[in-house]
C-alpha cells in the first residue's frame, strides 16, 4: 500500500483496485505504530479519517470521484479545521478549536481528501528545525549511515515533512514564509512548492508574516505535489491577497519537457562554506537539464547576500502585528494578572516559546518610533532591490535552477546556541518570498553520510507551470529511489 | 545601534511581554546579536527606491462596502478564557 505515489492511490481507488478504508486505515496504522519515535503529529485523528474513508469509498461507488477523493493527508497544524484543535505548535493555542475552516483545507475536502490529523512545526511556523514547537521536536525519518544520532527534519513545516516522507500520509499541507515548505522538503527527501503568493488563500491560516505567507503541498513526487496545488490553490474573495487568476492543470504541465527552456544559474548562490557535494549536485542538475534539451545561462542576482538580514526586519515587524492578537481575553490560553495589563503581559510571556518572543521584540522594536525608517522602511527598499534583481533575469531566462540548502538535515542537539545560525538555513530560499515567487524543492541525490540533498527551481510570478516542468524533469534524470532510513526495507 | 537594559524593558512593555529581571541579560546580548548582524544593510544604496510594501505583484482589490457576515455570537465567544454571558472578561479596569 505504502509503495503507491499518491497519483497512483488516486487511479487505483477509481479502478476500485484498493478501497478507501484500507488506504486509509493502512496510514492510520503507520501513524499509530510511528508517530510515538517521530512526533509528526500533534494531534492525529483516526476516527474522523476512516469516517471520511467510508465516505469517500461510497463516493466512488456511486462514480462521484472527485480530484482527490479517499486520499489521506496531514494538516499542518497552522491550518485552522473546524472542530478539530489547531495549536499552531503554540502553547497558547492549546485549548483552540476553530469554528471554521480555512479556505485551502475547504478546498482539499471538497475534492475528497481524508485528513489523518495535524501536523506538527514550529511555533507559529518560527524555525528551520521544528524544534520550537511547544509539543516536541520531530525526529527526521532520515539518519546517517551508521550513526542513529536522531537528525531534525527542517521546518517549520517539519511534521508534515516528516510524515510525508516515513509514509505516514500520502501528502501534506504546509505553510512558507521563509523557507518553511522546501527547507524540511529538502531535508527529507521530498517535493515541496511554495506556490506564487496570492495562488493560495490565506484565510484560516495562521498568521505569521502576512506579506509572505504563501500554503502550498509537499509529498512524495514532483506530479503529487502539482496535483494537492490543484486542489489547494484558487481564488478567494476573503483574502485581500488571494490572486483571481484560473488554476491551470499543473499536473499537465509535468510532461512538458523542457526543451528550448532557458535556465539561469544565479552567481551569487555559490556560498563560500556551502559543501562540497551541494555544488557538485547543483552542477548535475544543470547537466541533466541542458542533456534534455535546456540551454544553461549565468545570471546574477546581486541583492541576494541581504535577502536573510532584509527578511529578519520585514518578518518578525509582521509577526509583532499578526502575534498581538493574542490577549487571553478572546481565544487561547489565560494567565492571570493583577489588572488588564499584567493579564496581557503574564499570557503572553506563558504562552509564547523563547523563539516567537525574541522576534515579537525584534519587530516591535524596528516598528517603535524613531527607528521605523532606519530598519523597516530600509528593509523594504531592500526587498525592492531584491524583487528587481529577479524581475531582470526573467526577461532573458524561464526559470532558476539553484541548491535548496546550504546542507543537509543536522543533529537535533545542533546550531541551538545563536539564533543566527538556524537562520542561516534559508539564505536560498528567503529571496524568493521577498519577491513573491513560486520555488520548488525536490530530492536530487544523497550525500556521502546517505543523507538526501535537494534542488531548488524558482520561476516567474504565477508561472508554476514551467517550474513543474523543469522539477519532474529533474526528478525523472535523478531517479530519486532511495527510502529513510525509518523506511529502508520495509517499503511494502 | 545597541540595546540597554532599560531599552529591552521599554520594548517588552511595548510587546505586552512579562520579563523578568534575570532575563534582561541574556535577551539584550541575543537581540544585540542579530540587530548587529541586520546593520550589513547599511551598505546597500536604496536612494530613490520606492518601498516594496506586500507581496502581492498585484493592487489591493476593494470589496463592496456591505454586511458578508454575522450574527455569531456564540461561535465568536465559543474559545473564550472566560465569559460572562455574551461578554468576554477581565480584570477590574475601572475603580
Amino acid at each position: 500500500m505504502f509503495e503507491l505515489s499518491l497519483a497512483q492511490a488516486r487511479d487505483a481507488l477509481r479502478a476500485r483496485k484498493i478501497s478507501a478504508r484500507e488506504l486509509t486505515a493502512a496510514y492510520v496504522g503507520a501513524i499509530e505504530a510511528l508517530n510515538p519515535e517521530i512526533n509528526a503529529y500533534i494531534t492525529p485523528t483516526p476516527e474522523l479519517a476512516l469516517q471520511a474513508a467510508d465516505a469517500a469509498d461510497e463516493a466512488l461507488a456511486r462514480g462521484h470521484a472527485g480530484p482527490l477523493t479517499g486520499i489521506p493527508l496531514a494538516i499542518k497544524d497552522l491550518f485552522c479545521t473546524k472542530g478539530v484543535r489547531t495549536t499552531a505548535g503554540s502553547k497558547i493555542l492549546s485549548p483552540f478549536i476553530p469554528p471554521y475552516e480555512s479556505t485551502v483545507t475547504a478546498n482539499l475536502l471538497r475534492d475528497g481528501a481524508v485528513f489523518l490529523g495535524k501536523a506538527n512545526l514550529d511555533e507559529f511556523a518560527m524555525g528551520s528545525s521544528n524544534l520550537t514547537s511547544a509539543y516536541g521536536p520531530v525526529t527526521n525519518p532520515w539518519t546517517r549511515h551508521g550513526d542513529n544520532r536522531p537528525l531534525v527534519p527542517g521546518g517549520s513545516s517539519g511534521g508534515s515533512a516528516a510524515a510525508v516522507a516515513a509514509r505516514m500520509a500520502l501528502g501534506a499541507t504546509a505553510t512558507d514564509t521563509g523557507g518553511s515548505i522546501r527547507q524540511p522538503a529538502a531535508f527529507c527527501g521530498i517535493v515541496g512548492i511554495k506556490p506564487t503568493y496570492g495562488r493560495c488563500s490565506r484565510w484560516g491560516v495562521v498568521a505569521f508574516a502576512s506579506s509572505l505567507d504563501q500554503a502550498g503541498p509537499v509529498a512524495r513526487t514532483v506530479e503529487d505535489a502539482a496535483i494537492l496545488l490543484g486542489s489547494m490553490a484558487g481564488f478567494d474573495a476573503k483574502d485581500s491577497t488571494s490572486a483571481d487568476i484560473a488554476v491551470p492543470d499543473f499536473a499537465a504541465a509535468c510532461k512538458r519537457g523542457v526543451r528550448g527552456l532557458r535556465i539561469g544559474v544565479p552567481r551569487e548562490y555559490r556560498m563560500d562554506g556551502m559543501a562540497p557535494e551541494i555544488e557538485a549536485l547543483w552542477q548535475q542538475g544543470l547537466a541533466w537539464l541542458r542533456d534534455a534539451g535546456a540551454t544553461i545561462v549565468d545570471v546574477s542576482l546581486p541583492h541576494t547576500k541581504y535577502g536573510l538580514a532584509t527578511y529578519y526586519i520585514v518578518a518578525p515587524a509582521e509577526a509583532s502585528s499578526n502575534l498581538a492578537r493574542y490577549d487571553g481575553v478572546r481565544y487561547g490560553a489565560r494567565s492571570d494578572g493583577h489588572d488588564l495589563t499584567a493579564l496581557y503581559e503574564n499570557t503572553r510571556a506563558d504562552g509564547f516559546g523563547a523563539e516567537v518572543k525574541r522576534r515579537i521584540m525584534i519587530g516591535t522594536y524596528v516598528l517603535s518610533a524613531g527607528y521605523y525608517d532606519a530598519y523597516y522602511l530600509k528593509a523594504q527598499k531592500v526587498r525592492a532591490l531584491i524583487l528587481k534583481d529577479f524581475t531582470d533575469v526573467f526577461r532573458d531566462v524561464d526559470a532558476l535552477v539553484t541548491p535548496a540548502t546550504p546542507t543537509a538535515a543536522f543533529g537535533q542537539g545542533d546550531r541551538m546556541d545563536d539564533p543566527i545560525t538556524m537562520y542561516l538555513n534559508d539564505v536560498f530560499t528567503v529571496p524568493v518570498n521577498m519577491a513573491g515567487l513560486p520555488g520548488l524543492a525536490l530530492p536530487a541525490g544523497l550525500d556521502a553520510t546517505g543523507l538526501p540533498l535537494g534542488l531548488q527551481v524558482i520561476g516567474k510570478p504565477f508561472d508554476e507551470e514551467t517550474v513543474f516542468a523543469v522539477g519532474a524533469a529533474l526528478e525523472r534524470a535523478a531517479g530519486f529511489t532511495a527510502l529513510p532510513t525509518l523506511r529502508a526495507g520495509a517499503a511494502a | 545601534m545597541s540595546l540597554d537594559p532599560e531599552a529591552v524593558r521599554r520594548i517588552a512593555r511595548l510587546a505586552r511581554l512579562r520579563v523578568d529581571d534575570g532575563q534582561v541579560a541574556q535577551i539584550q546580548g541575543e537581540l544585540n546579536g542579530i540587530l548587529g548582524w541586520i546593520d550589513q544593510l547599511n551598505e546597500v544604496d536604496v536612494e530613490g527606491v520606492e518601498p516594496l510594501t506586500g507581496g502581492a505583484l498585484m493592487a489591493m482589490r476593494l470589496r463592496d462596502d456591505v454586511v458578508t457576515d454575522g450574527d455569531q455570537a456564540e461561535a465568536v465567544l465559543a474559545n473564550a478564557p472566560d465569559r460572562d454571558g455574551p461578554f468576554y472578561t477581565v480584570p477590574k479596569v475601572v475603580e
